[in-house]
């Protein structure tokens, strides 16, 4: 236990709370100069460029989030209650999995070709006289962001709610199929209470994902749109450390708050842990 | 549902199916259209028609195009993620273990871990970064993003370690105990051996998640780049299908990872069975 601790302690606690105490640190030219200024916050809260970043950010969160949920429930629904034998199950949820084991930024810039203005898309589109012209919105726009995201995160959402479905005793499904509940009452009363561990879960890692993001935004819109984390990466890109980091804070807390909500309605340790 | 027993299968099986299928192509269709257009022909472009069939872009790599340092940030990356597989199963093991018995600070621990983990990540490398200047100590590779990987891989070994432990069956260690073993031959002889494949997953993840991390490396890595840092370089000034080879490349070595994981564990598995020892399945 002690290493585990003291390696987070180490390389999350202490670093944390640096980015909380420069962030109440000044900042000339080339400098920052230890002290406690509220600048920082205040020129934060008082730009409305902030606000902007927020909203736009939480909008991707929340569309994908519900992207991601509907896509995590009926993956891992039609694999654990339609798929046999366990071997044949076991592949599928591999084959879901396995590009969560390979590079983010290469899944990232593979849309590029794909929704391109002669891309793929676009191609077979035109081909199949769909369109005349090829479909502009498709690359560098919200579009390509949410896509990226859905594509990039809903595993994060289909490992957890797959492993609470599987975990259901199928005989209290038995039970309520004989006492005559139809498929969707089955789904309704027995299936979603039952994965709520999963869907919590797998809500917060999709919710916490996104609102952390800077690089899919940043190259899948074409620098038309920006999120929260990319506005702080180009500050410390010029070494803007203190106004980063109030950023940075503001950011946690949040997310935060985001998480705190989903496990006030689930209590996942108590779930996860036993 | 599927119902023991009924033959027919439902309506919404095929409905489901299809769905499925759909995702599977969405996972997996735009990144089988990079690895064929790496492939490129010497004059050929980011995108289709393919002109010609070449392997012009992987050797485009290893010459000094523009492309950076590749075969240094390789080797950095891979020595890196070995590091970080290491250090991540010994001591998410041991934490799992550790998490069996509530104590002193136990939900002081899980909520660190999972806040770790949900951190975005270049504020964690913000802070990371912050802490090496402060200490008066030049970040590198090997020793600031190695740290803030940890931030990253730890709690996952952690969460896995749960996972594991909640389908291992206690009594195995009982009855080592009562035999008269003592705590590590328990440990090396019984508990070890019955968790290997949850220890394997443990360290694919390890590899893996490290050898592609790039959100958290990115401020504390110093002055010579891991691979993903040099592919995020390139996606911002490299328009050639080099940027696709480089992808296809490191695609491979994950799918190496991930093959070499996947076989050991099935082998592990299967040799269980056959030797009729079911100590793993804890039903």
């Amino acid at each position: 236990m002690a290493p585990f601790a003291s390696l987070l302690l180490v390389f999350f606690g202490v670093p944390l709370a640096l980015v909380v105490v420069v962030s109440f640190f000044d900042l000339d030219q080339f400098d920052i100069i230890p002290t406690f200024v509220l600048t920082n916050y205040v020129e934060l809260f008082g730009s409305s460029l902030t606000y902007t970043l927020y909203a736009n950010t939480i909008k991707y969160a929340v569309i994908v989030w519900a992207i991601t949920l509907v896509i995590g429930f009926t993956v891992s629904y039609f694999l654990v209650f339609h798929v046999r034998p366990f071997l044949l199950q076991l592949a599928l949820f591999l084959l879901c999995t396995v590009p969560f084991w390979t590079s983010n930024v290469i899944r990232m810039i593979s849309w590029i070709p794909f929704l391109g203005r002669n891309g793929i898309f676009n191609q077979s589109l035109i081909a199949l006289g769909i369109v005349d012209q090829p479909l502009e919105f498709l690359l560098f726009s919200d579009f390509a962001v949410v896509i990226a995201y859905v594509h990039l995160f809903s595993l994060f959402m289909i490992v957890p709610i797959f492993n609470s479905m599987a975990r259901i005793d199928p005989a209290v499904i038995e039970a309520a199929v004989d006492a005559g509940a139809g498929r969707f009452r089955v789904i309704r009363e027995i299936v979603v209470p039952l994965s709520k561990t999963g869907i919590a879960m797998g809500s917060i890692f999709v919710v916490a994902l996104v609102m952390g993001d800077f690089f899919v935004v940043k190259i899948m819109s074409g620098g038309q749109s920006a999120s929260v984390v990319l506005a702080m990466s180009n500050e410390t890109a010029v070494l803007q450390y203190p106004p980063a980091a109030a950023s940075a804070v503001v950011l946690l807390l949040v997310v935060t708050a985001m998480v705190v909500g989903i496990l006030r309605i689930v209590d996942v340790r108590r779930e996860l842990a036993g | 549902m599927l119902r023991p027993g009924s033959r027919r299968r439902p309506w919404t099986f095929y409905g489901l199916a299809a769905f499925f299928t759909l995702y599977v192509l969405f996972l997996y269709g735009p990144m089988s259209a990079i690895f064929i257009l790496s492939f490129q022909g010497p004059t050929g472009g980011l995108t289709f028609p393919m002109n010609g069939v070449s392997l012009h872009w992987f050797s485009a790599l290893f010459g000094q195009q523009r492309t950076g340092d590749f075969a240094g940030s390789f080797t950095r990356s891979i020595v890196l993620a070995v590091i970080v597989l290491a250090i991540t199963v010994v001591v998410s093991v041991m934490a799992g273990l550790a998490f069996r018995r509530r104590f002193l600070g136990s939900t002081l621990v899980f909520y660190m871990a999972i806040f770790s983990l949900i951190i975005p990540g270049l504020l964690l490398g913000l802070g990371v970064g912050l802490m090496f200047q402060f200490l008066g100590i030049k970040p590198s590779w090997y020793s600031s993003a190695l740290g803030a990987q940890l931030t990253w891989t730890l709690p996952f070994g952690l969460l896995i370690m749960f996972a594991v432990f909640s389908r291992f069956n206690p009594a195995y260690e009982e009855a080592a105990r009562d035999l008269g073993a003592r705590y590590w031959q328990t440990l090396w002889n019984v508990v070890l051996p019955i968790l290997l494949p949850g220890i394997i997953a443990v360290a694919l993840f390890g590899f893996t998640l490290s050898y592609d991390e790039f959100p958290r490396t990115l401020i504390p890595i110093g002055s010579r780049n891991t691979l993903p840092l040099e592919i995020w370089a390139m996606t911002t000034n490299v328009t050639s299908p080099a940027l696709y080879a480089l992808g296809t490349l490191t695609t491979a070595i994950s799918f190496v990872a991930i093959a070499i994981a996947l076989t050991s564990i099935a082998l592990i598995q299967r040799r269980r069975t056959r030797r009729g020892t079911r100590a793993d399945a804890g039903d």
